[in-house]
């Protein structure tokens, strides 16, 4: 029966290597915990040397970050804690200007316009498609409650 | 304390994602966006204000954030403006992120060379 196509992902489950799932998610935790840590950290500076409120500390942060991961990712170092950390390093907002980076560099020889500018977004639209298509259909839906009441 | 807040709550919420992406076998691209859905789904009770307000930068740095600031903005603007509004601050918050991801990856794939 081992060649039965109705049975192929129950066969196909034995040769399949085991995913170290403790391993995996320990590594995850550790970096993805670090790089907010590393946030933390920058936004404690922007608080007190720049006098952010804690609620506007934030956007310099996420930027802050963005810039770092860029040029991690510029110099290769990036990918290489991504294969190690797995979702540690793709949940971070560093994982976005990763994928903004590393896709437009992916296809540099193409040219300026038609290679970086084109493919910039090629990995990072869905986030953005994603996050409005989401926020503007839960903030119309309640703005609609709250006029009802 | 908040240091250690924010360690474990980032952490934590990767720790989320990489089971997505292991028992679920989500590609890392439908985590993100399930993350940015989630995110801006937890601002409807402000549930994600509390937690910022714990854990800082441990809410504030994973993706998560992205759809709970679309969100933030858009409602802000929204109560000023009404429906139309929504569109006018949706991207609010988010412009220093989107401003300097777009910057900073143009520049670096204007000087570096890709690897490997």
């Amino acid at each position: 029966m081992l060649n039965d196509p109705k049975n192929y992902k129950e066969n196909v489950k034995a040769y399949q290597p085991k995913v170290p799932y403790f391993m995996n998610c320990f590594k995850a935790f550790l970096v993805g915990g670090f790089i907010c840590l590393i946030g933390q950290g920058v936004q404690t500076f922007y608080m007190h040397v720049f006098h952010f409120s804690k609620q506007a500390a934030g956007n310099p942060t996420v930027a802050t970050l963005i810039l770092a991961s860029a040029l991690l990712t510029g110099f290769g170092i990036y990918d290489k804690i991504a294969n190690f950390a797995g979702a540690g390093t793709i949940v971070p907002v560093t994982g976005f200007a990763n994928s903004i980076t590393s896709s437009a560099l992916e296809h540099k020889n193409e040219g300026i316009v038609l290679g970086i500018a084109t493919n910039l977004f090629q990995l990072a639209g869905e986030v953005i498609v994603f996050g409005v298509v989401s926020a503007a259909v839960l903030g119309i839906i309640r703005l609609f409650i709250e006029h009802l009441f | 304390m908040i240091f250690i807040y924010a360690f474990l709550v980032g952490g934590g919420i990767c720790v989320v994602g990489q089971l997505l992406m292991d028992v679920f076998k989500l590609t890392p691209a439908h985590v993100v966006a399930s993350f940015v859905v989630l995110g801006a789904a937890l601002d409807v009770f402000g549930i994600y204000d509390h937690l910022i307000e714990f854990a800082g930068a441990g809410a504030t740095v994973p993706i998560t954030s992205f759809g709970h600031s679309l969100l933030h903005g858009a409602m802000a603007e929204g109560h000023e403006h009404g429906y139309l509004g929504i569109a006018m601050g949706i991207f609010k918050l988010t412009s220093a992120g989107i401003t300097s991801a777009i910057l900073f990856g143009f520049i670096v794939a204007l000087i570096f060379k890709p690897k490997g």
